[in-house]
């Protein structure tokens, strides 16, 4: 009885974040303009004839996800805090859960939108073949950010009630990101490379059990950063 | 207050314990045969690491379960003397490593994972700082802690997943130790040193905030 549930409350609050972000559009668009800027705050940082376009992708794909995702995940809760909204939430008769495997979802959706603007824009600006490996790169984009957005959630839900909120997330959450970052950077690194794909295997392996792990554990310590 | 004193007389026992420990290391322990002298930093640097990363454990602890103020005073104060051995870590490494790998920072897995753990403390400290009432505090902190304890698997893990030039663990590895019995000795006995000084350091930091606690509950009343 509890589960199905959980789920319907959680996708009520996702639809509910997702139904606000559509009628306004502020944040990702401005999360949109962000993630151009820094592609071409990329290119101007570097000498193309030292460092190739294919050697350099990774980096700018996962420095540019990171940023942006940061300033995604700041506003989830951010816009709760408008007129006690988050009281209310907690208010309401659900699992407390639920309430954190919505803003999971909303955030997800969000990032991946992100995402696929990213993804074509290094394409089309470094020259980056991606069209070939778009499946496994998809894959390898897909865990990732589950794994950093799923410890990320949790702890916006801690900093926005802290001062220097939108210094503090980044503060906390780089350390737990660096660790799915790196593993996803090696796997794009390959990818790009034409490497085969039993060598993005391994890492792709970890990044499951890094989603799993943080996942069920930030489900259960959720309520916990919301207890008065 | 007698818990202060008595981890002072931890601390400072600890501590004439440690010269004794670099006393034995570098006068009646042999010398290693590629690393020479710089060998020696590996009496400091491992059973510091151990402790750094020991702490984080500690500092994930049960306080969810049992909301026991003792259990968010002792997981501050292991945080903070966890920052320090990390603290010790990341300076004896460079150090040793600036001789043999001819480099003070060489972005080895084990380095970066350590400088990890470092700010991961840092930012628990941080967070710390930047809530006001103490009931959140205590929760906030105990959720990044475990979330820290879950993350040191996976930092473990990496280790062997990345090409490194850091010395594979030589101690604590599948079979026996491989070091020779009189340098084994030599860490343990460190090991054990580093331990009473870990203990030293809490108490004494566990009995400062509780006398504070008592201070600040006093000035409201």
């Amino acid at each position: 009885m509890r589960s199905p549930n959980l789920v319907r409350h959680a996708w009520t609050i996702a639809s509910k974040d997702l139904l606000v972000e559509l009628r306004s559009r502020t944040a990702i668009l401005s999360v949109a303009v962000f993630v151009v800027l820094v592609l071409v705050v990329f290119h101007f940082g570097r000498d193309p004839t030292a460092v190739s376009n294919i050697d350099l992708a990774p980096s700018i794909l996962w420095v540019t996800f990171t940023f942006a995702a940061i300033l995604a995940l700041n506003r989830a809760f951010q816009i709760e805090l408008e007129n006690q909204a988050l009281d209310g939430l907690l208010l309401a008769p659900i699992d407390r859960s639920s309430i954190y495997l919505g803003k999971l979802i909303a955030n997800l959706v969000f990032v991946a939108a992100i995402e696929l603007l990213g993804v074509p824009l290094l394409a089309l600006f470094f020259n980056v073949p991606v069209l070939p490996v778009l499946g496994p790169l998809a894959l390898v984009i897909l865990l990732a950010t589950i794994g950093f957005v799923s410890v990320g959630t949790l702890f916006s839900a801690m900093t926005v009630r802290t001062r220097f909120a939108e210094l503090l997330l980044p503060v906390l959450l780089l350390p737990f990101m660096i660790l799915p970052l790196s593993w996803a950077a090696r796997a794009t690194g390959s990818l790009f490379a034409g490497r085969p794909l039993s060598e993005v295997d391994g890492w792709l392996n970890m990044l499951a059990v890094y989603d799993l792990v943080f996942v069920v554990l930030a489900i259960l310590l959720f309520p916990a950063t919301v207890n008065e | 207050m007698r818990m202060l004193r008595v981890g002072r007389w931890i601390t400072a026992i600890g501590l004439v314990l440690l010269a004794g420990v670099y006393v034995r290391a570098l006068v009646y322990t042999p010398l290693e045969a590629s690393q020479g002298l710089a060998q020696k930093i590996f009496y400091l640097h491992v059973p510091a690491a151990i402790w750094a990363e020991t702490a984080m454990f500690l500092v994930g602890l049960a306080y969810l379960f049992t909301k026991d103020p003792r259990l968010d005073r002792f997981a501050a104060s292991s945080a903070e003397v966890g920052t320090v051995f990390c603290a010790i870590v990341l300076t004896t490494g460079p150090i040793w490593g600036k001789p043999i790998w001819g480099t003070w920072w060489s972005w080895d897995a084990r380095l970066t994972f350590t400088l990890f753990l470092f700010l991961i403390y840092v930012g628990y400290l941080l967070l710390r700082g930047a809530v006001a009432d103490p009931g959140a505090r205590a929760r906030f902190a105990a959720v990044l802690g475990i979330c820290g304890m879950c993350e040191v698997p996976f930092i473990h893990l990496s280790v062997y997943m990345f090409p490194t030039l850091h010395p594979m663990p030589i101690v604590l590895q599948p079979g026996r130790p491989k070091l020779p019995a009189s340098m084994l000795e030599t860490w343990l006995l460190s090991l054990g040193v580093f331990t009473l000084l870990y203990v030293g350091f809490v108490v004494q930091r566990y009995a400062v905030s509780y006398l504070r606690e008592q201070l600040e509950a006093m000035s409201e009343a």
